[in-house]
Order: structure tokens, then C-alpha cells, then sequence
């Protein structure tokens, strides 16, 4: 403590207005994965956040250069290890798109309909941790999380159905995808349909009600329009600010433009106004999902013959960029081929990663309980992060 | 063969603190079950019939575990702090008569005995929070100290509206006094007075949506956060004998006390049954709200539930002048 800087903090503190260091993470309950932030605190109000991130880098974008277009999307999906469907979506849409691989329209059915079904089980995620964030492990945050780990259990149930697995699934291939509704899923796909929406509306009665919740999220956490179009966030942290934006509406992939949905704007830009999008979203999602199982095609469900070595899938000179709306926002992937069975170069954007970067600016002048409520509503996936 | 009195004395307190002690070991089972049938969980199970062992292997597992002191600690503050947050939530048991005559000491000033006694616990919290040398549980102290001081007055004075409307001080006496009304059922103010003492009580215990002391989200856990085997289970205690303590106390200012149908000797029944549904009460909020700011948990209390704690107690007291017909 010699230089000038803590000196000043020295006497800053004999004035009476001592600052604090304290270390939000690496190891902290609600660092949603591994993420350190260090708020420089007077009293109780944060004057100075400084984040650190990297801690759970996995090279993904080289693993993406040494392993081929047949290995690599089970990979991907570690990288937004929550919304591992949409993740799987990007990477190979963009295969896709530069080796201009036709994929069937029964394909494209169920992949929106996983990503909807994977909508809906991460905005149950989000919701029980933003209230854990807020109502603590031991209060009513936990009632509300284990509501929502209830019904998330439902989706993955489904999507352990379909694909054998509950968390990262390999669903997706080039070309379409690997595998078909099993006997009878619709039906149980209907089933759990309806009573996340009936749940939906008991979530909204339990928070709306509440005045407790509404002091902790209303004004909290502003975005402006502008801020929010400056720093280049998405997904429903954008539309929780006003911009109407939102992948599937601005550039349909993956026959989006056959369905009917609303996408939800508020324009308050606070705590509240994003997790209306978000209840929002449910509704809008469990939509979609009812239009798929009313229109699927009858057909193949690829272009492409099943797995038979590694190597199959080659991808002409070329490159590539696609993206798609995960739940947490735009999830692009970029990718430059050579011909061979690997890409050349893979390059991930991340919606955690572009939407973590507004908190330094909505941090500063608020309290220590709502950095977390912040944090929270912005709901980073370190995965996705530092990938 | 008759104990001189001070041995009875000790022989009574010595089963009283093992009843308390029994009692609050259970109480966090009750709790547990019932937060689980609240969010569609079993809650424990397996230790014993229907987990009825669970909190006697909770107990000898914090007995067993290492006892780890920071090196960076004020050794004697971080280790005399359970100590002082422990005697006075078990010392605020020494008033409560829990059946005519059977009370250790029934004193004629005891609501204002339980009331200064309670609010000590702040002296050992504050000691925990210094001496472990931590920020989350300096912050945590400070928190503390700010909530309690804000929530005691708002808690003297609700706790005050019974005492008033019994003319005295003595805790049998105002159970007495409720033999043909439960204070609960006193029109307007009974009711009020009930729900400022339900609403002081949870922020005055740190308990969810004021729980800003321990707050894990933030915090981590608070002013403990150090702590671990023995000391963590004696702070543990400590919370909920205070908890069980105020809910007795609520129980008796509010709802009758040992006052029931049935035989005389049923009256700790009923009393003990009373303060678990005041508990119950607090539980259920406790596990159905989310946690407040600690600007607006201050806020609520000084410029909401002091002056409405005071006026209700103006008004209790005008009224009981009015009707006693002296020149108030």
C-alpha cells in the first residue's frame, strides 16, 4: 500500500468515505458459473467494477479447427452448455451455408422445434436463478427455482426422448439432423406444452404480486436505447430496452418465416422489463412449438447419410457466417474452409460475451444487492463466455 | 429431602436450557419439512422414520467437523462471539412461563426484561462479523447493526400494544388478562398490533425478505461465513432459539398463551402450540418472498412501520384511558 493511488483511498477513508475491495467470485454463489468482479464498494454502493472473465476458456474455437464437421457439434453445444441446441444450430447452419448444403423441410421443423423446447428450459433456468439470486438458497428465491427445475425436468425428459441425452444432446448434423421423433413424443411434447403455459401464469402471479419483487427489479439496472444499441447486446436483453430486434424475425433461418409469433418489446429497459420478455418469450415459444407439431412434414429428416466415419463431410473452399437466436441473444458462428474435413478457421460470437460487457456500465452507483439482481437479469453462461 | 432454593433454581434452568435445546434441534426439522411440502419436495427422509433423526446427525456432524479459525482473525473476538450471540437468545427463555407457575423466574418487569435481553444478541454478531476479519462478514455486521437498531423500536412498541391494553408488565399477568379475548381478537388494534409484531419480528430475526445479514446471493453467508463445526452450530442455535423465543413471545402477548379448552395441565401444550403456528407464520413467508435492499428494508422501517408502531400505541393507550374512565 505505497503508491499513490492507495494513498488516496488511505485518505479518502479518514474523510469518511472508505472504499472497499471485494471480490465477487471466482467462487461466489452467484457468479452463475466461474466469474470475478471485483466492485470497489463505499458503504454499500459500488463505485467501481472491474471484471475478469476467462476462467473456464477451453480453446473452443481451436478444438473447432482439429476436429471435423461430423465431430465437432457435440462439441459445440459445450459451448452454451445450458442452450445446447441453439449452440449446435449455429455451427451448423454456417457448415451448411458454405458448402450450400440443402437440408430437408421436416429437418428444419424439428430443429426450430428444439430450439423453442431449449428456449423454454433455459428461461426456467434463468428464472429460478435470477430469484435465488434475489430471494436467497434459503428463501423464497429457492421456492421459485425449484418451481422452475420442475418443469425444466419436463423439456429435458423430452429431449432425453429424442436424443438420449439431457444436457448436451449432438441432435443436430450436417445436413439435418440425426434423429426422429420416437413413437408417441409429440403427443408427450403437447402434454408438457400445456402445463408449462398453465405454470407460466402461476410463475406470473407468485412475482407479480409480490411488491417485494417489484421494489427489487422495477428502476433497476436501466439500459437506454441507446446504450443498449452502442455496446451491442441482444437477444432479450435488447428487447427489453425497446429495440425490436430479434434473429428469427430480421433474417429467417431455418423456415422461421412459416410461423406465426409475436416478438416481445418493452421499452422500461430495467430488471422488470427484461424478465417480462423473458415470460413473454415462454408464451411466444410454447406457440411455435404447437405450430411445428401441427405442420411437420412428412420426409427425410437429412441431406446426408448417417455417421460412417469422421471424415464424410467435406466443405468446399469457402466462408461463412450465420446466426441464430438463442436464448440469450444472437449466437453466430463464422467459418473458413479449405476443402477438407475440418474448418480452417472457426469463430464463435457468444451472446453471454457481448451482453456481459454492459455491466460495467449499469453497475456503478447501484447497491450490492442489486448487482446481483443485475447479473442476474442478464444471465451470462460463463460457457458461452470464455468459451 | 428438600435443594436449597439455589439449587432448585439451577436444577430447573439446567432442564430448561436441554428443553430449549431439544426443542430448537426439532424446530429445524419442522422448518425443513415444511419449506419442502411448500415446494413440492419430500424434505429429509432418510435418517430415521420419515427423517425424524435428521437434525441429531446434523447436530454430531457440526460436532465432528474441523474447527478452523482464519489466521488473519481477532483470536478472541471470532472465539468469544458465538459465546455472546449464544447466552442472551437463551437467557430471554428465563421469563417465559410456559404454564401457570412453571417459568423459571416470573419477573414483574418481563416484556421489558425480553426485550432488552433480545437485542443483545447484535453485541455477538457484530463480534462475529468483526473478528473474523472478512469483508463479506464485516459487511454483513454492519448490515446487522443498522437492521436491528432500525427494527428493535418498531418491535418494543408493537410488543407494547398488548402491554397496555393488560395494564402490566408481568407475562402472566397479560395472559391473564386475556381470559375472556385473545389480544389477536381485540378489535382493530389487536389485529394491527399482531401483524407489526409478525413484520418487526421477521426483520428483527434476519429473516427472508430482511435476511440482508446473511444474504448468500451477496454475502456469501454473512457474518458466519468464517465459522465452522461447534461455533457455526452454536450461532446456529443461538438464531433459532431467538426465533422460538419471539414466537413464544408472540404467542403469549397475542394469542392467549397456555389459555385453552381442556385440562389446566394442558396449558404448556397449547402455548407450545400456539408459537409454532406463530413460527409456521413467519416459516411461510420466510420461503415465499424475495429478499429487500437494505436502503429500502430501512426505509420501510422508519418511515412506515415506526410511526404506524407508534400511533397504533397512542392510540391503544387513549383508548384503554378512555375506557377506564380516567382523566387521560
Amino acid at each position: 500500500m505505497a503508491d499513490a493511488e492507495a494513498r488516496k483511498v488511505i485518505e479518502m477513508g479518514y474523510g469518511g468515505n472508505e472504499r472497499l475491495a471485494m471480490n465477487m467470485g471466482p467462487q461466489h454463489p452467484s457468479a452463475h458459473g466461474v466469474f470475478r468482479a471485483i466492485l470497489t464498494l463505499e458503504g454499500e454502493t459500488v463505485v467501481g467494477v472491474d471484471a475478469v472473465i476467462g476462467y473456464l476458456h477451453r480453446c473452443h474455437e481451436k478444438l473447432g479447427e482439429s476436429l471435423t464437421y461430423v465431430q465437432y457439434p457435440s462439441i459445440a453445444s459445450k459451448t452454451d452448455y445450458v442452450a445446447a441446441m441453439t449452440a449446435e444450430l449455429a455451427y451448423v447452419a454456417a457448415v451448411e451455408k458454405v458448402g450450400k448444403i440443402e437440408v430437408p423441410k421436416r429437418a428444419q421443423y424439428l430443429r426450430v422445434l428444439a430450439a423453442e423446447l431449449q428456449r423454454i428450459a433455459s428461461h426456467c433456468l434463468w428464472l429460478g436463478t435470477w430469484c435465488l439470486d434475489m430471494g436467497g438458497a434459503l428463501g423464497g428465491g429457492a421456492t421459485v427455482f425449484l418451481y422452475c427445475i420442475r418443469e425444466r425436468e419436463g423439456v429435458l425428459d423430452l429431449f432425453e426422448a429424442l436424443t438420449g441425452a439431457r444436457l448436451l444432446y449432438g441432435f443436430h448434423q450436417v445436413g439435418g439432423v440425426r434423429y426422429d421423433v420416437p413413437a408417441g413424443w409429440t403427443q408427450n411434447v403437447r402434454e408438457t406444452l400445456d402445463l408449462i403455459d398453465s405454470r407460466v401464469d402461476e410463475y406470473e402471479a407468485m412475482l407479480e404480486g409480490n411488491a417485494f419483487f417489484l421494489v427489487r427489479t422495477q428502476g433497476v439496472g436501466t439500459i437506454s436505447r441507446e446504450l443498449a444499441m452502442d455496446v451491442g447486446i441482444s437477444g432479450p436483453l435488447i428487447r427489453g430496452s425497446g429495440v425490436n430486434y430479434d434473429v428469427r424475425r430480421a433474417e429467417p433461418y431455418s423456415s422461421y418465416e412459416d410461423f406465426d409469433f409475436k416478438v416481445p418489446v418493452e421499452t422500461a429497459g430495467d430488471c422488470y422489463a427484461r424478465y417480462r420478455v423473458r415470460m413473454q418469450e415462454f408464451r411466444e415459444s410454447i406457440k411455435i412449438c404447437r405450430q411445428v407439431l401441427d405442420g411437420l412434414p412428412e420426409g427425410p429428416i437429412s441431406s446426408r447419410p448417417g455417421v460412417k466415419s469422421v471424415g464424410q463431410v467435406r466443405v468446399a473452399k469457402g466462408e461463412g457466417y450465420t446466426r441464430v437466436e438463442g436464448a440469450r441473444g444472437e449466437i453466430g458462428a463464422y467459418i473458413v474452409a479449405d476443402g477438407g474435413p475440418k474448418p480452417y478457421r472457426l469463430k464463435w460470437r457468444g451472446a453471454s460475451f457481448s451482453n456481459l460487457s454492459i455491466l460495467p456500465h449499469i453497475l456503478i452507483g447501484t447497491k450490492v444487492a442489486d448487482v446481483v439482481a443485475i447479473m442476474g437479469s442478464v444471465d451470462p453462461v460463463f460457457g458461452e463466455v470464455d468459451r | 429431602m428438600t435443594l436449597p432454593p439455589i439449587a432448585q433454581t439451577a436444577v430447573a434452568a439446567f432442564v430448561l436450557l436441554n428443553v430449549v435445546i431439544g426443542l430448537v434441534t426439532y424446530v429445524t426439522l419442522l422448518e425443513r419439512k415444511f419449506a419442502a411440502r411448500m415446494q413440492s419436495r419430500i424434505g429429509p427422509y432418510y435418517v430415521g422414520p420419515h427423517g425424524l433423526l435428521q437434525p441429531i446427525a446434523d447436530a454430531l456432524k457440526l460436532m465432528m467437523k474441523e474447527d478452523v479459525v482464519p489466521s488473519s482473525a481477532d483470536r478472541w473476538v471470532y472465539n468469544l462471539a458465538p459465546i455472546a450471540f449464544l447466552v442472551p437468545c437463551v437467557l430471554i427463555f428465563a421469563t417465559l412461563p410456559f404454564a401457570p407457575g412453571l417459568g423459571l423466574a416470573d419477573l414483574n418487569i418481563g416484556v421489558l426484561f425480553f426485550l432488552a435481553v433480545s437485542s443483545l444478541e447484535i453485541v455477538g454478531l457484530f463480534m462475529g462479523g468483526w473478528g473474523s476479519n472478512n469483508k463479506y462478514a464485516m459487511l454483513s455486521a454492519m448490515r446487522g447493526v443498522n437492521q436491528i437498531i432500525s427494527y428493535d423500536l418498531p418491535f418494543v412498541f408493537a410488543a407494547l400494544v398488548p402491554v397496555v391494553l393488560a395494564g402490566s408488565l408481568q407475562l402472566s399477568a397479560i395472559v391473564t388478562a386475556q381470559q375472556g379475548l385473545w389480544f389477536a381478537a381485540y378489535p382493530v388494534i389487536g389485529q394491527l398490533g399482531f401483524i407489526a409484531y409478525l413484520v418487526a419480528t421477521l426483520a428483527a430475526e434476519n429473516r427472508v425478505p430482511f435476511d440482508i445479514l446473511e444474504a448468500e446471493s451477496e454475502l456469501v453467508a454473512g457474518f458466519r461465513v468464517e465459522y465452522s463445526g461447534m461455533k457455526f452450530a452454536l450461532i446456529q442455535l443461538g438464531e433459532y432459539a431467538h426465533i422460538i423465543a419471539t414466537s413464544y413471545l408472540g404467542a403469549l402477548l397475542f394469542l392467549g398463551g397456555w389459555l385453552g379448552p381442556g385440562p389446566a395441565w394442558l396449558g404448556a401444550g397449547w402455548f407450545t402450540l400456539k408459537a409454532m403456528l406463530v413460527f409456521l407464520l413467519l416459516t411461510w413467508v420466510r420461503w415465499s418472498f424475495v429478499r429487500i435492499r437494505v436502503d429500502q428494508i430501512l426505509a420501510i422501517s422508519w418511515k412506515l412501520m415506526l410511526p404506524a408502531t407508534v400511533l397504533l400505541l397512542l392510540v391503544t393507550a387513549f383508548w384503554v384511558a378512555w375506557r377506564s374512565g380516567g382523566g387521560a
